[in-house]
Parts: structure tokens; C-alpha cells; sequence
């Protein structure tokens, strides 16, 4: 295994051109253990943690565009407030230490549906801006990334340099069942976000189809009651029948498998509750004048 | 020895204090550990050792039809490639009891993980690919992975044409041991009852989960023979498998205990001891062996799975009438300890109640499941489950509180066991129940703060799947029983040698033993006995190893009564040829040397009456003091193979436990709000290590609760979650506050009238967790562990 250490970012675009079978690695919270379970051996490993640009983000008017590399901690105790359904999500990953060192390009990279990262993005919405040296950069929607169990819209001579997300424009929440309270793999996930300015509703499932997954008639079905009922306006109360039809079409977006992890069956069982509760906290939230995102929960 | 290095060294510690027993001391590798410089068994290093590997089955039971090694063999950087045709003597088979386990696999594998085959080399990675490169075809064979598929008729028998001592009163070659306990008459006592409950329940597979993985430095010697540094429970158990082996006499291979980061019973078998040696005296070079996490989690025995059948009864006024049960524990493809784990499984499976009519029974299976064998509580862990969700069920059917229906039946000093053995010590059980309810309840709603619901507090924690919905308090209790020591007839001694001699002015004490420090804390307790039988301050205690005699086993809870009570048995003696050395020199001098009890205290001879009769400095002047001694508490007795009768155990441990959970109902989430625990050590040598210890097995017993378990695939026996990915553990926000209330009542029969206590904890911690999830949500709940499928019916 040969170990590459571009410095800069268009040597490791050059690099990746020259060895497309060089798997990209920076925090290694994901192919560090994949290569220590012996589940691949790639021929070559390169590193990107010398190239800093990675590491920064950049707040915009609308937008934030997020270094592949920044890690989970920053995300938490910096851009709450521009991307609290993020922030929520990478409050759920691993351990403070792993928190430290992975970030989302990694779960974009494996594209794993048990990534923490994707149910946040997919409800946010967004774009993964990739590069090669060949094409340049070209920027692939967040519902255009997810291919199939661990495959993503990448060519192999691209590598991630940033998500473009927008800011939060309404509330945003993030839930996820494991069967310990830390450090845990998903054994599903729900994200979800409010965006008042298109009355519209993003969903994201984790964990529980072979990809990540938005639950889109669960969020049609709510922006059409929602509008129906002048909700966005008058701030009223969703009906719970509102809630539990919601729910039911989130959970009959999952595609689950049983697993060692959890059955098919909880999994469905879960993303509901899941859904209906967060779409709960993000509506008070949102009636609660102002406050964005961050529902009732203390998450320091 | 030349050449290795982060190998054990002496601790040595001295205190301005008394800091004899009672005294809560901190450990002497305290700091090491919690700075990171504490060298562990993985961390050993010899300047040109090679690395070993084992290569292992990749299915569960076949028969090997051939093994192609010369690929590997051709690989640049390797010494050594080993087979079962490698191995150097007639002794091809090693075990704790019965010698069933092939060093290596002998053309058939009987579970997934077995080993196969060795390799060494100059990398870890070279050693590695090289296996990768070995050939080996199999034949695979149909699997038995329950009592139904291994005791058919046309089973497949794991030992064909068994000789040990207990294929002559097993029903079938498949059944490792049977022990049942019948006493009085069950079936007629049971026509007294009013009331009679049943239940089936479900023990999971639990991993022992280490931190320091399997790991040891094999260092051939000039002389032909081999020395081993490795991290095990028992050297000298090790050792009499080993020897035999290697064809080597047992001084010639000279044992030294590595820095263990944790054992629970995971390493009372052995790991890579004989196949380190084997590379090692193939090669002529130093051989180290680190296993991964994966391969730790085949590379050591687990807790017994159990299937467990319970009927009691009780009369109207919550008297048991009777005890019927069925224990059928799993010990996986060889036999390991479970012969002694069906002893206790059947003689403990009464539990801390007095009921006089009981038919129990208990086997261990031969399946081509992972084997099972020592962990933590050893039989008792599985019975308790059962008994314990008994109790509850039977409460609720008499409309009884079911703590009060415990302590109407709790055993006392004076019972007598359904062994028929009397228990002559005290036996507090309704106290400890008291003791644990009288405790007070975390406030209701405890996640609430002024800023809202903090979710750490509530089930799921940071993953933020409630702010409080759906979520249900439950409370529930439980009260176990543990043998203390090695039981059923086994010699179950310990040898300590013990110096006295001054150095720089000082007298010093230094303690030499082979017992097996795993964390347990036997190194703080055996330098406190050391200053409060021989009155100094200094001692050093000696790294573990086999130049001096067996401590026995870190196991059973055993090491602080039995070691300790050989380090106290060895202080005495030295004492006394300290004062006769004393009485010689000085005894004309004052009349109190030839008439009063004379102690050594504070460096000085002292009479009782405290008058200073001379300093112990001059008393030894250049001189030393040694001894070495066995040690042996009271002798017990086999269990009867009919009746389970016999005075089997030597002493028990009683800890009962309050859970307070909060189960989130509508997603199955549960999180431990408190485990209270009351418990009796006898006496605390050092009271912080006891409650170390009782918090410790606490968290164990709520692991296996909520989330432990080692899941196999019962169509091909194969582990399927061999990872700290996916095998669980409590993490410090699974791990709840465990306020401990401990009770000091002596046991007159052992050293200083202590308890052993690592165990005890983690029987009752588990059913007190599963009866407060039943309280919460109503389920009958009768697996472990409870998972969200089983809360929420998907």
C-alpha cells in the first residue's frame, strides 16, 4: 500500500488522476476501519490532511460552503445556527475524539446509508462540489449524489472539496435511534427542515433503505396540509392526523433490511415515530416566533 | 531477561500513613494506567522478535481435506508456517478440565474462529498476508447449535469416543456435564402451593470485552525451554497445559505475568501461550503475538447463552412451596469450564431462598457454537435472570410486593442450601433488600432543566429521539448468590513468599506471589495486609511469575481471600521468626517478651498493651527473614452426580440492586437512570477498590441487560458481530449514578472476615434492569438483552 501526501489540492487532484484506485483520506474515522477489519486493502491510500483549505468554511448570504474536511466539532460549535439539522446530526457521531477528526466529506466518500451526516443534508438540501483535473469542478445536487449501497455519483478521478448548503431559513431537526445512548451506528436515522420561505419540507432517512433517502410524498402530503390550512401564516398547530399521515409515509419511504443491527420491521416502526416527532419540534419551534432550530433540546 | 523490554517491574510503595487494611490506599499502578505509561502484555517489544499469526476457520464445522502451506512458506520475511503436523509431542490437546481443544485443528474445525494454522515473521502485516495464502480445503459438515439439533438421535458428536470423567453420566456424548440437585419432594410440595408460576427465559452469549486484547513475547531460552510474558488469569494453570505441549518439563518454561488490561474469566483458557512457544522454539527467535479486536473475539471463551425453565410455588402467605428447573447452558464446541459452570449454574439456581423441595437440573451442551466457558459470575449470572423474573412474577400473582416476597424468603445464617450444605456465615439477604429500597429516588422527570429537556438525561441521549415523549419511569429489584472460590472438591490453595529485611535504615517488606493482577487490585490489598501484619511502611511487591508457587486463579472472587489470606498466612510466620529472632537478641532485657502478645507496629516490637519493646531495625540488623507457604481455606466436597448433595462451597457473596430506567416505549430506547446496590464484603480491605469493584460488575450486569450480546447465526454457527462496532457496550452515558451501601459483616472463617465481592454485583444488576423495563412497560420480557424489537413488538 503506497501512501500519497499531495500538498497542495491540485496535486492531489493530479495524484487521483494518476491512481484512480486511491482511496481519499483525512479524518480516517471511516477507512481506518475498514483497512483494521481488513474489508479492503486499497493500493493506495492518500492523505489529504495537509492541504488546509479543507479544513475552513466560508458563510455567505444564503449559503455555507463547507470544507470536506471540517470536523464534526466545529460544525457543532460554530455553524449551529446556519446548519442546526448538521450540527444536531454531528452531535450524534462516534466520540468527541472522532468528532475531532472526521468530517462530512468522509460519509459523502463512503456514501455508507448509515452515515450521520446524509439525513441532515438531504432535508437541508445542497451541493457536493467535486473536482478532477481533467473536467474541473462540477457541482452534483445532494438528491443526484446517492447511487446505491456505498456508491456515490463520483467519477474515480474526483475528489470532494466542499458541500454547498444552504443557510437555515426555518427549523431543522435531527433524530437517531441506536441501541446505546453514545457512540453508536445508526440503526436508522431521520433528519428533517422546514423551509418557510418556499413552503416546502425536506426529509432524510438514514440506515434504512440501501441508500440515503428523502421520504417525498411524506413531505408533499405535509407542505400541501400545511398550505391547505394557512399553517405557514397562522402558525396553528399541525392536527395529529396530519402528524401520523406524515409519519406513515416516512415510514413507507424506508426500503430497510434486517441486520445484526435491527430488524426491517423496527427500523419502519422507528423512522415514523422518528418523523413524527421532529416534524413536532420543528413546528413549535417555528410557531415559537423566531427561534430557529433548535427544538427544546440542550444539546452542550 | 536480556533484550525485552516493557515488561512488569516491581511496585513499590510507601506510605507516611498506616494505610494497612481498611485503609482505602490507591493502587500502585494507578498512575501508570490512567497516564498511559503502564505497560500492558501488547506493548512488550524484543529487539530481533519475529511476529506471530493465527490463521483461523472461516466456517464453523468441517472436515479439513487438505492444507497447502508453501505459498506462505515462499514468502519473503517468513520463519515459520505450523500445522497440526508441526506439533512437536503425543499432547496435541490442552484444556481446563478436559483436555478436548486441539492446539491445532486436527482435520475437522468444530466452530467459526477455530485455529488452523501459524505463521511467523519479521512484520505483523507479512504474517498476515503470508496466511492469507494458505490453502485449506474444507469439507463442510452440518452444524448443532441448540439442545435439540445436538442431542438428536443421528447428531453429529463434537468427541466421538469420549474418555473423560463425565462421558460416563451424561445422557448423550453431546452433554459435557449433567448435575442435578433434588432435595425433598418437589412434586408433592407442589400440591401445598396456591399459587404457581412459570417461565422460559433466554440468556445471551456475553463477551468478556477486554480492553487489552490476547497478547504475549515467547523468548526461547538457551537451555531448550521458553520464556513466556504474557497476560493470563493463572500462571501455573497455564503452565501445566503448556509444558506437555512443547514437550518441555515444566521448569523449563519460565512464566512471567504482562500488564493485563482485563480478564473477567476471558482468560482463564488459553490464547496464544502454546502457539507463541511453538514459533518461538521453531524459529530461535522471540515470538510476539498481539491479537486484534476481531480476532479477540475468537481468540477467548464467552459467557454460557442459556435456555432456563422455572417453576415456583407459593403459598397464599408468599411462602415457597417448591422449585422446579431446567438449565440447559450452551458451551459452545470444547469444554472449557462448563463442567464447574453446570455445578453452579445447579447448586446456586435456588438462589438466596429458602425453599426445602427442589428438582433442579443443569447440563452443559457440545455444540459448534463458540466455545463458552469462565466470565464474571460463572453460572450464577444465568440462574439469577431466571429466578429473579420468577420472583416478580410470582409477586404479581399473589399481589405481593415483590420485595417484601423476597425477604419473606430470604436465606439467612443457619439455611440450609439445597445441597444440603448449612450456611454457617452471615447471610444478610432481607437487609441488603432493605438497605437498597430504603435508598432515595432520583426526582421524577430528571431530564427537565429551565433551558428544556437535556437530552443526555433521557433514552437515546445526544441522538435526540425524545424530549420526553413516550418515555416511562420503572423501578425494579433484584437480590442474587455467589459461591466465593473454587467449589465441588477442588484443591483451591495460594502460596505467597514473603521478605523482611531493612534497607536504607528502614524495615521493608516484599511480597512475592503469582496471583494474577487483572485490575482486580490484589497488588494495593496484598501491600496493605503486608503493613498491617509486619508494621512497616515500604513493601514491594514482586511481578508475577511461576518461580514461586500457584496463587490459583484470578477468578471466582477469590484472590483477596485466598492470596490474601496466604500473604497474611506468610506475614505471620515471618513475624513470628521476627520476634524470635527479637526474643534471642533482646529478650533478657524486658520481661513482656517471653509473657505478652507481642505485634509489630509503626517499625517497632510492641506487646498489645502498645509498650515499644524494641525496633524492628534492630532486631534484623543485617539479617532478612523469608518464607513461602501454601495457603488453603476449608475444604468442600463433590456434588453427589444423583442428588447434588455435598458441601460444595467454601463461601458466598449477596449484593441486591434498585434499577431506575427510563424506557422510551413508543421506540423501545432505555436508559438506566440509577443502579443501587447494597452489598456484604465481610470486611472492606480497602473500601474504595470495593466499591470500584461493585460499580464495575454493576455496569457488566446492565450491559448484558441492554445491549451485550454475542449474536450467531443459528443456520452456520458463525459470529456475526465480532466488533466493538457491533458488539456494545456501556459507554459513561449508558453507565447510571450506583449509589453502593456497603455492609461489614465478618465471616468468621476467613481471613479477616472478608468477602470475596467482584462477582455478586453482577448477578443482580441484570434482573433489576429487566424487572424495572418490565414495570415501565408491562412486557414479560424473558431475554437478554432486551432489545428495542422486543419493547416495541417489531
Amino acid at each position: 500500500m503506497d501512501f500519497l501526501r499531495p500538498a497542495s489540492w491540485e496535486e492531489a487532484l493530479a495524484a487521483k488522476a494518476e491512481h484512480p484506485t486511491a482511496v481519499p483520506i483525512a479524518g480516517g474515522t471511516d477507512v481506518m476501519v475498514e483497512i483494521n477489519f481488513d474489508h479492503r486493502r486499497p493500493e493506495y491510500l492518500m492523505d489529504l490532511n495537509r492541504i488546509g483549505d479543507l479544513r475552513e468554511w466560508e458563510t455567505g448570504a444564503d449559503t455555507v460552503r463547507l470544507g470536506a474536511s471540517v470536523p464534526y466539532t466545529q460544525i457543532m460549535e460554530n455553524l449551529r445556527a446556519e446548519l442546526p439539522g448538521l450540527a444536531l446530526a454531528s452531535h450524534t457521531v462516534a466520540s468527541p475524539q472522532i468528532r475531532n477528526r472526521g468530517g462530512v466529506g468522509g460519509n459523502l466518500g463512503t456514501a455508507s446509508p448509515a452515515g450521520d451526516a446524509h439525513p441532515a443534508l438531504l432535508a437541508s438540501g445542497g451541493e457536493v462540489e467535486v473536482e478532477s483535473a481533467a473536467r474541473g469542478v462540477r457541482m452534483i445536487p445532494i438528491d443526484e449524489f446517492y447511487l446505491g449501497v456505498k456508491r456515490n455519483a463520483m467519477e474515480q478521478d474526483e475528489l470532494i472539496r466542499a458541500v454547498h448548503l444552504p443557510k437555515a431559513t426555518g427549523p431543522q431537526q435531527f433524530s437517531k435511534v441506536g441501541t446505546r445512548n453514545a457512540m453508536v451506528i445508526a440503526v436508522c436515522a431521520f433528519g428533517i427542515a422546514l423551509h418557510p420561505e418556499t413552503k416546502t419540507v425536506r426529509t432524510g432517512i438514514g440506515s434504512a433503505a440501501p441508500t440515503p433517502v428523502r421520504a417525498k410524498e411524506a413531505e408533499a402530503f405535509l407542505a400541501a396540509a400545511l398550505e391547505e390550512g394557512g399553517h405557514w401564516e397562522s402558525g396553528a398547530p399541525v392536527a395529529p392526523s396530519v402528524a401520523k399521515q406524515f409519519a406513515q409515509l416516512a415510514s413507507g419511504a424506508c426500503n430497510p433490511i434486517d441486520d445484526v443491527r435491527g430488524s426491517a420491521k423496527y427500523r419502519r416502526h422507528a423512522v415514523g415515530i422518528m418523523a413524527r416527532r421532529t416534524l413536532g419540534w420543528v413546528w413549535e419551534s417555528y410557531r415559537g416566533d423566531g427561534r430557529t432550530a433548535q427544538g427544546g433540546a440542550q444539546c452542550a | 531477561m536480556a533484550g525485552v523490554t516493557r515488561t512488569p517491574t516491581n511496585l513499590t510503595q510507601g506510605s507516611k500513613t498506616p494505610a494497612g487494611i481498611g485503609a482505602s490506599t490507591l493502587r500502585p499502578d494507578g498512575t501508570l494506567k490512567v497516564t498511559g505509561e503502564f505497560a500492558y502484555s501488547s506493548d512488550m517489544w524484543h529487539e530481533d522478535m519475529l511476529w506471530g499469526f493465527t490463521l483461523r476457520s472461516t466456517v464453523a464445522h468441517a472436515e479439513i481435506r487438505s492444507i497447502d502451506t508453501s505459498e506462505a512458506l515462499a514468502q519473503a520475511g517468513v520463519y515459520a508456517v505450523l500445522t497440526y503436523d508441526d506439533l512437536p509431542t503425543a499432547v496435541k490437546n490442552y484444556g481446563l478440565e478436559i483436555q478436548d481443544t486441539p492446539v491445532l485443528a486436527n482435520g475437522r474445525v468444530r466452530h467459526h474462529g477455530e485455529p488452523v494454522a501459524l505463521v511467523a515473521a519479521d512484520h505483523p502485516e507479512t504474517a498476515r498476508r503470508a496466511a492469507a495464502k494458505i490453502k485449506i480445503d474444507y469439507a463442510e459438515l452440518p452444524v448443532v447449535t441448540d439442545e435439540a439439533s445436538a442431542t438428536a438421535e443421528d447428531a453429529p458428536l463434537l468427541h466421538p469416543g469420549r474418555k473423560d470423567h463425565h462421558a460416563g453420566h451424561v445422557p448423550h456424548p453431546n452433554i459435557v456435564h449433567r448435575q442435578p440437585i433434588i432435595r425433598g419432594n418437589a412434586d408433592e410440595a407442589a400440591k401445598r402451593a396456591d399459587v404457581i408460576v412459570t417461565g422460559e427465559y433466554d440468556f445471551g452469549m456475553q463477551d468478556q470485552a477486554f480492553l487489552g486484547p490476547e497478547s504475549g513475547l515467547a523468548v526461547p531460552a538457551e537451555d531448550g525451554g521458553v520464556d513466556l510474558y504474557v497476560a493470563t488469569q493463572w500462571l501455573h494453570s497455564d503452565l501445566r497445559q503448556i509444558a506437555p505441549v512443547l514437550g518441555l518439563p515444566p521448569e523449563k518454561v519460565r512464566m512471567t505475568l504482562s500488564g493485563v488490561g482485563g480478564a473477567f474469566g476471558g482468560r482463564e483458557d488459553l490464547s496464544m501461550q502454546i502457539h507463541g512457544c511453538l514459533l518461538a522454539l521453531r524459529t530461535g527467535k522471540p515470538v510476539k503475538i498481539v491479537y486484534n479486536r476481531f480476532e479477540s473475539f475468537f481468540g477467548h471463551v464467552h459467557r454460557h447463552s442459556a435456555k432456563l425453565w422455572y417453576e415456583h410455588g407459593a403459598t397464599k402467605d408468599g411462602k415457597l412451596t417448591h422449585l422446579k428447573c431446567r438449565i440447559v447452558l450452551d458451551g459452545g464446541a470444547y469444554a472449557s469450564a462448563s463442567p464447574a459452570v453446570v455445578g453452579n449454574a445447579s447448586s446456586l439456581a435456588v438462589g438466596p431462598y429458602v425453599v426445602d423441595d427442589v428438582d433442579i437440573e443443569a447440563i452443559a451442551l457440545y455444540t459448534n457454537n463458540p466455545p463458552c466457558g469462565a466470565m464474571r459470575g460463572f453460572g450464577a449470572v444465568q440462574a439469577c435472570f431466571a429466578y429473579e423474573a420468577q420472583m416478580d412474577k410470582l409477586a404479581k400473582a399473589l399481589d405481593m410486593d415483590p420485595v417484601e416476597l423476597r425477604q419473606r424468603n430470604a436465606m439467612e445464617q443457619g439455611t440450609l442450601l439445597p445441597t444440603g450444605q448449612v450456611v454457617d456465615s452471615p447471610a444478610p439477604v432481607a437487609e441488603l433488600l432493605r438497605r437498597v429500597k430504603a435508598m432515595p429516588l432520583p426526582p421524577e422527570n430528571q431530564w427537565e432543566t429551565t433551558e428544556g429537556a437535556d437530552v443526555r438525561a433521557l433514552p437515546g441521549g445526544l441522538s435526540n429521539t425524545t424530549h420526553g415523549e413516550g418515555v416511562v419511569r420503572g423501578i425494579g429489584y433484584a437480590v442474587g448468590i455467589k459461591n466465593v472460590g473454587f467449589s465441588e472438591g477442588f484443591d483451591d490453595y495460594s502460596t505467597a513468599r514473603v521478605r523482611m529485611e531493612v534497607i536504607n535504615g528502614e524495615p521493608v517488606a516484599t511480597v512475592h506471589t503469582a496471583m494474577a493482577e487483572v485490575g482486580q487490585g490484589g497488588v494495593t490489598v496484598h501491600a496493605q495486609i503486608a503493613r498491617t501484619e509486619l508494621g512497616v511502611q515500604q513493601v514491594t511487591i514482586q511481578p508475577a511469575d511461576t518461580q514461586v508457587g500457584s496463587a490459583g486463579s484470578t477468578s471466582a472472587s477469590r484472590q483477596t481471600y485466598v492470596t490474601g489470606g496466604a500473604v497474611k498466612n506468610s506475614c505471620e510466620a515471618v513475624r513470628e521468626q521476627v520476634l524470635q529472632k527479637g526474643r534471642l537478641k533482646f529478650g533478657t532485657y524486658h520481661p513482656a517478651w517471653a509473657t505478652a502478645e507481642l505485634l509489630l507496629e509503626g517499625g517497632k516490637v510492641v506487646t498489645d498493651g502498645g509498650e515499644v519493646l524494641a525496633d524492628i531495625v534492630d532486631v534484623l540488623g543485617e539479617e532478612s527473614v523469608e518464607v513461602e507457604l501454601e495457603w488453603r481455606h476449608r475444604p468442600t466436597e463433590a456434588f453427589d452426580l444423583e442428588t447434588g448433595q455435598g458441601n460444595g462451597h467454601v463461601q458466598y457473596s449477596f449484593a441486591a440492586h434498585r434499577a431506575v430506567v427510563e424506557v422510551d416505549t413508543e421506540l423501545g430506547l432505555v436508559k438506566v437512570i440509577e443502579l443501587a446496590c447494597a452489598q456484604d464484603v465481610g470486611k472492606a480491605l480497602n473500601p474504595l477498590s470495593v466499591v470500584g469493584q461493585i460499580q464495575g460488575g454493576t455496569t457488566q450486569g446492565l450491559g448484558v441487560a441492554v445491549m451485550e450480546e454475542i449474536v450467531v447465526d443459528p443456520k452456520t454457527a458463525k459470529v456475526r458481530n465480532p466488533s466493538f462496532t457491533d458488539y456494545l457496550i456501556p459507554t459513561i452515558l449508558d453507565t447510571p449514578t450506583i449509589p453502593v451501601d456497603v455492609l461489614e459483616l465478618a465471616d468468621e472463617h476467613a481471613p479477616y472476615g472478608l468477602r470475596g465481592i467482584g462477582e455478586a454485583p453482577t448477578l443482580s444488576s441484570t434482573p433489576a434492569v429487566l424487572s424495572a423495563i418490565r414495570a415501565a412497560t408491562g412486557l414479560a420480557l424473558t431475554k437478554t438483552p432486551v432489545r428495542p424489537e422486543h419493547l416495541t413488538g417489531t
